[in-house]
């Protein structure tokens, strides 16, 4: 499944769209960039309630097919800027953490 | 990180980087803050590297698209309230770097000092040619080590031999277990 499918399939909001055809390859959760930035396999859909530029470069160095801010988290103006620079597709749930997993569980 | 001890080893290891012969640990800690500061005598950093060092995608690496020593740290300290300052010089006179975060302990976001002893152990395990000089200052008493002081008196014993690490980490512990 592609990220653009993943995200028609759950009605998630679209903050950063750079690569709708990037396929997605399992899932990591977490919300201390450290630990996830040596745990996330390339591929994954990361889902965090962070919201600070160095998201975006954990999703870099990590080479994620998408990040999931859940609980209706949002982007500001410069994050969502880099995210487009760097070319990091970036998407948003209104659902909480729990939720959204069960959202896209058996979908990917 | 899970703990600042961590990130307090990654920022020394950005001063050996800078070519630091003495990199200065310092730990104020009273019972609601903790201030961390990393002083170092490196080659400091021009005015445009400094703007961009908190920046995640700004690295002076070739290996790897992100730094993230600084910017996790800065993160750290405001997700607990605090504060982050950085300044450096390249003056010939004095040239280097300060580090400065301030933690408010108290913040539910705090992140745990953690085992400090060992990030400083680590350090001169792996840096046995440069000096340390790590002071954690408590309520109730400061806990000291200077490498220069024990160079002095190791003369040609390497500092990264196994008795003095261990003797460094059994002085270290000793001093907590003293002012616990």
């Amino acid at each position: 499944m592609t990220v653009k499918e993943l995200c028609d399939s759950c009605s998630f909001d679209i903050i950063n769209m750079a690569d709708p055809d990037r396929e997605v390859d399992g899932c990591y959760i977490g919300d201390l960039l450290s630990w996830v930035m040596g745990r996330a396999q390339e591929g994954n859909v990361w889902i965090t309630i962070m919201s600070n530029v160095s998201v975006i470069a954990v999703a870099a160095l990590s080479d994620v097919s998408c990040v999931i801010l859940s609980e209706g988290v949002s982007l500001d103006d410069e994050v969502r800027k880099t995210a487009e620079q760097k070319g990091i597709n970036v998407l948003s749930s209104k659902e909480n953490t729990y939720m959204t997993a069960l959202q896209i569980s058996g979908k990917i | 990180m899970k703990e600042l001890s961590l990130n307090i080893l990654d920022i020394a290891e950005n001063s050996i980087k800078a070519g630091a012969t003495l990199t200065e640990i310092i730990l104020n800690e009273t019972d609601d803050i903790l201030e961390i500061t990393i002083k170092d005598n490196g080659c400091g950093m021009d005015e445009e590297t400094l703007k961009n060092v908190v920046d995640p995608f700004y690295t002076t690496r070739t290996t790897r698209k992100v730094g993230l020593g600084l910017p996790l740290l800065k993160l750290a300290a405001e997700q607990s309230e605090g504060s982050f300052q950085i300044e450096s010089s390249i003056d010939e006179k004095g040239h280097g770097t300060v580090v400065k975060a301030l933690f408010n302990k108290k913040h539910i976001d705090f992140t745990p000092l953690g085992d400090v002893i060992s990030s400083i152990t680590t350090l001169i395990q792996g840096h046995p040619e440069c000096d340390f000089l790590f002071s954690h200052n408590l309520p109730k008493g400061e806990i000291k080590l200077d490498t220069r002081e024990i160079r002095q008196i190791l003369e040609d014993v390497p500092l990264n031999s196994y008795e003095v690490i261990k003797w460094i980490e059994e002085y270290l512990k000793e001093q907590y277990s003293e002012i616990a």
